[in-house]
């Protein structure tokens, strides 16, 4: 829809209708300004009317404008604004019904955390942290640690299951942006921040980082692929064998 | 009493070169020497700009010709190497604010205009006002001479985030002391400002009387006084950051290329941000309000009715000034926030588009009941309004978490605040060159040049900055070194990157009119007499151009400042200092 990229998220189409909204009010207003800019252009040159007058236009129709405008802005804010962040952005869903995954984001990748199938997290130090083998400092002593694994640039999510995305950083600052899931947030070191959203298409598209961390700020980029949830599934066993098989020298995917 | 004293002092004693031209305590030479540093600022700023433009149309071709001269640690055969894209764009972004822009309205109109507009002989504090200018003139220097040394110059953004600030090259730390110079030369500006409009008003000039562009400057003037402190701090604490390996802005558990940062760490990483809005949120007014007070001026005396809403004006600039200090969190929606927090940020963004709305509303309905006379000031005054309208308009969506995760550090951030700086801002300017130029040194500039200055700048500021709407909705994020060619979702409008491109170029061409028409009017330009544009504010009842001490006689005012077209009056225009209207 007139250039925005593809919506496959439930919110998404939210986002999108408010959007629609401001660009019909910002061009009634620059329409309806800029025609009584050239008619005053033309009526009152100098050539149309040389003696100007002191007392200019004594109409109410410009506060009338202002009040409106006052009003639509009062309204976007309080019924689509607020309950929107309140809804989506400050509340999750059920920890139950959504999968979990973790984004670490480093200069200049995603390393992108699963829990495997128990759903829990293995601990992490920083202390473990090896470029090669180990990005995350997983400390595989930790039971919960033992089904986890992690993938680079790949984040694999299921159709029609909420997920929640805890986001992290190793270094700077970066932002989490998946266009066609309407969702951008800012990855803050020493903060660990969620989002979450409903897929709705299956397909590949990218993540990207969206706030300046370096050098290879224009290439970190990740792919993101929705599944039906029996090819998720099937994704899932995959990498799950493949970590418990080879131990701590399958992170990379 | 001191006005008059100085007056009477200094007309019969010649001051030495180096204290009339370098050392400078007249107002109107140190506004001079702001404008003439400033406009080499813009001009750089412009070419640093220009040479991310090619990247951006043709990423990893090299650049013919000049490509070669920017040594091999930036474009090596040509090819412009990320590090030097980053700096270009860290750099551009500092000093068209803090070089170009704010010292241009600011240090160079503000100096020459206010003294002048309210009757005074010189700004409060000469030898203030000169360590003001001193100040700049360094931090510049300081910003220029980090493109030379190892590393090149900061490459952070012209926001300089931390931890990437905090672990960037010497760059960095250039960056730093830099903005200290430039943030103490703006104090030191804004409590001249300060003190001369409240203390040294002539006779009858009331506050009510002051002409808009003066309200504008008092405004913009505690602005910076109030706002810049905060950054002034935090650039400082980022120093200790980098120099004495202190952790305010860096948390623990950092491990950057794999190993853990040798730090203390239990710093945050917001509380930097915070520091910067604090100020950076003001200072967009600061680079609009005097612009809108040039306008102000040029529109009533174009148009030769007075302003249709004076006061509106005026309770408008006040109430922005205040609201413009709880606003800045808006640019931090994306780090966090809750709802409540939010909520209140996107309030206060949305009640301040209001007074903007009735400025520019009443800067429209002035022009109804004119006689408008499109001289080249005017011509860029008029572009100025739906420009403006343009960038102020986009800044809804952006004012609105909602829309603004998907908007959020896209294009459209940059062709928003670009359409209110470029198009805006800097034609006031521009405006307010042509404007004054007769003032300040007897000769009018060129009218044919100003047309050919004129429409193509007009077309091309809008062929370079509407486009990135376009881009900005499609998801194209800023800051990528080759434009965003590595994104699928970016595809579909990369080739407006050539277009936006090449309209630069262009621009850019058509900026030679304008440098020429500067340079020949001023020795060549027909002779102005000293009201050319039959005015009515105080600086036209000056000698051409005003000497030292600026009134032959202190001039008392007896009415407002837009009295055009008075019903009674012989001529259209009454001039402030003029006690009886024939």
């Amino acid at each position: 829809m007139w250039g925005l990229p593809d919506n496959a998220a439930a919110h998404g189409a939210e986002i999108d209708f408010v959007m629609l909204l401001f660009h019909i009010l910002m061009l009634i207003l620059f329409i309806g300004w800029g025609i009584f800019f050239l008619v005053a252009l033309v009526r009152f040159k100098k050539t149309s009317h040389p003696k100007a007058d002191y007392h200019g236009i004594r109409s109410h129709f410009s506060s009338a404008v202002e009040i409106a405008v006052a009003i639509i802005e009062i309204i976007l804010l309080a019924a689509f604004s607020i309950p929107f962040w309140a809804k989506q952005v400050n509340a999750f869903p059920n920890r139950k019904d959504a999968l979990e995954v973790r984004v670490i984001a480093e200069q200049f990748a995603w390393n992108i955390h699963y829990p495997g199938p128990d759903g829990i997290f293995g601990k992490t130090d920083i202390q473990l942290i090896d470029k090669q083998s180990n990005p995350l400092g997983i400390d595989q002593s930790d039971p919960h640690a033992k089904d986890d694994f992690v993938t680079i640039n790949q984040l694999h999510l299921p159709i029609g299951r909420p997920v929640i995305i805890y986001l992290s950083s190793k270094d700077v600052m970066h932002c989490f942006s998946l266009p066609i899931m309407r969702v951008k947030q800012d990855i803050i070191p020493g903060m660990s921040i969620p989002v979450w959203f409903v897929p709705t298409k299956i397909g590949n598209s990218e993540i990207g980082c969206a706030q300046l961390c370096g050098l290879g700020h224009y290439r970190m980029k990740g792919f993101l692929t929705i599944h039906t949830q029996e090819e998720y599934d099937k994704w899932l066993a995959e990498q799950s064998s493949q970590s418990e098989s080879s131990g701590e020298d399958s992170f990379w995917n | 009493m001191s006005s008059e004293h100085s007056q009477g002092h200094d007309e019969h004693h010649q001051l030495s070169w180096w204290r009339t031209y370098v050392f400078a305590t007249d107002h109107k030479m140190i506004g001079l020497q702001y404008g003439i540093t400033a406009l080499f600022f813009l001009l750089f700023g412009f070419c640093l700009m220009m040479l991310m433009r090619w990247q951006l149309a043709y990423p990893g071709q090299p650049l013919p010709v000049i490509g070669k001269w920017l040594g091999s640690a930036n474009m090596p055969d040509g090819v412009m190497l990320p590090e030097f894209y980053n700096q270009l764009g860290a750099m551009h972004g500092t000093i068209m604010v803090f070089m170009g822009i704010v010292p241009l309205a600011v240090g160079a109109f503000g100096n020459y205009i206010v003294p002048l507009q309210i009757g005074a002989a010189d700004m409060a504090f000469p030898r203030i006002n000169m360590v003001s200018y001193w100040a700049f003139f360094v931090g510049g220097v300081v910003m220029l001479t980090s493109f030379f040394i190892p590393g090149g110059a900061a490459s952070s953004g012209w926001t300089s985030y931390t931890p990437l600030a905090d672990i960037a090259t010497t760059g960095q730390t250039f960056w730093i002391i830099g903005m200290v110079c430039l943030i103490t030369s703006s104090l030191l500006g804004a409590v001249n400002f300060i003190t001369t409009i409240i203390q040294l008003r002539t006779k009858g000039m009331t506050f009510m009387r002051l002409p808009f562009f003066v309200w504008a400057q008092f405004v913009t003037a505690f602005l910076l006084l109030l706002a810049f402190p905060p950054l002034e701090a935090a650039a400082i604490l980022q120093l200790m950051d980098r120099i004495a390996h202190t952790s305010f802005f860096l948390p623990s558990g950092l491990v950057v290329s794999g190993q853990p940062l040798e730090i203390s760490g239990g710093g945050s990483v917001l509380l930097w941000q915070h520091l910067f809005w604090f100020l950076a949120h003001p200072e967009v007014y600061v680079l609009i309000l005097p612009a809108m007070g040039v306008i102000a001026e040029i529109l009533a005396n174009n148009t030769r009715r007075p302003l249709s809403g004076y006061k509106s004006l005026v309770y408008s600039v006040l109430f922005i000034g205040f609201m413009s200090f709880i606003v800045w969190a808006h640019h931090m929606y994306l780090t966090g926030m809750g709802t409540t927090i939010s909520a209140f940020f996107q309030a206060t963004t949305m009640i301040i588009s209001i007074p903007s709305v009735i400025i520019l509303t009443v800067f429209f309905l002035s022009l109804w009941g004119g006689s408008i006379r499109f001289t080249i000031p005017m011509l860029f005054a008029l572009a100025f309004l739906p420009m403006f309208g343009i960038g102020g308009l986009t800044g809804l969506p952006l004012g609105l978490n909602i829309t603004d995760i998907p908007l959020h550090d896209t294009y459209y951030v940059i062709a928003h605040f670009h359409y209110i700086v470029a198009p805006g801002t800097i034609f006031a300017l521009f405006a307010g060159i042509y404007f004054w130029f007769p003032k300040i040194t007897g000769r009018r500039m060129n009218d044919v040049l100003g047309h050919i200055h004129f429409w193509p700048s007009l077309i091309c500021m809008n062929l370079i900055f509407m486009p990135m709407f376009i881009q900005g909705l499609a998801g194209v994020s800023r800051r990528l070194y080759d434009g965003g060619a590595e994104y699928a979702h970016a595809q579909g409008t990369l080739h407006l990157n050539v277009l936006i491109s090449w309209s630069a170029w262009i621009l850019a061409i058509f900026q030679l009119p304008f440098i020429f028409n500067l340079i020949w009017s001023l020795f060549k330009g027909p002779k102005s007499n000293d009201n050319p544009w039959e005015s009515t504010t105080l600086e036209w009842a000056t000698p051409t151009p005003p000497p030292h001490g600026n009134f032959v006689k202190i001039p008392e005012v007896f009415r407002g400042p837009y009295e055009y077209s008075l019903p009674g009056a012989k001529t259209d225009f009454a001039p402030q200092c003029q006690q009886i209207v024939t």
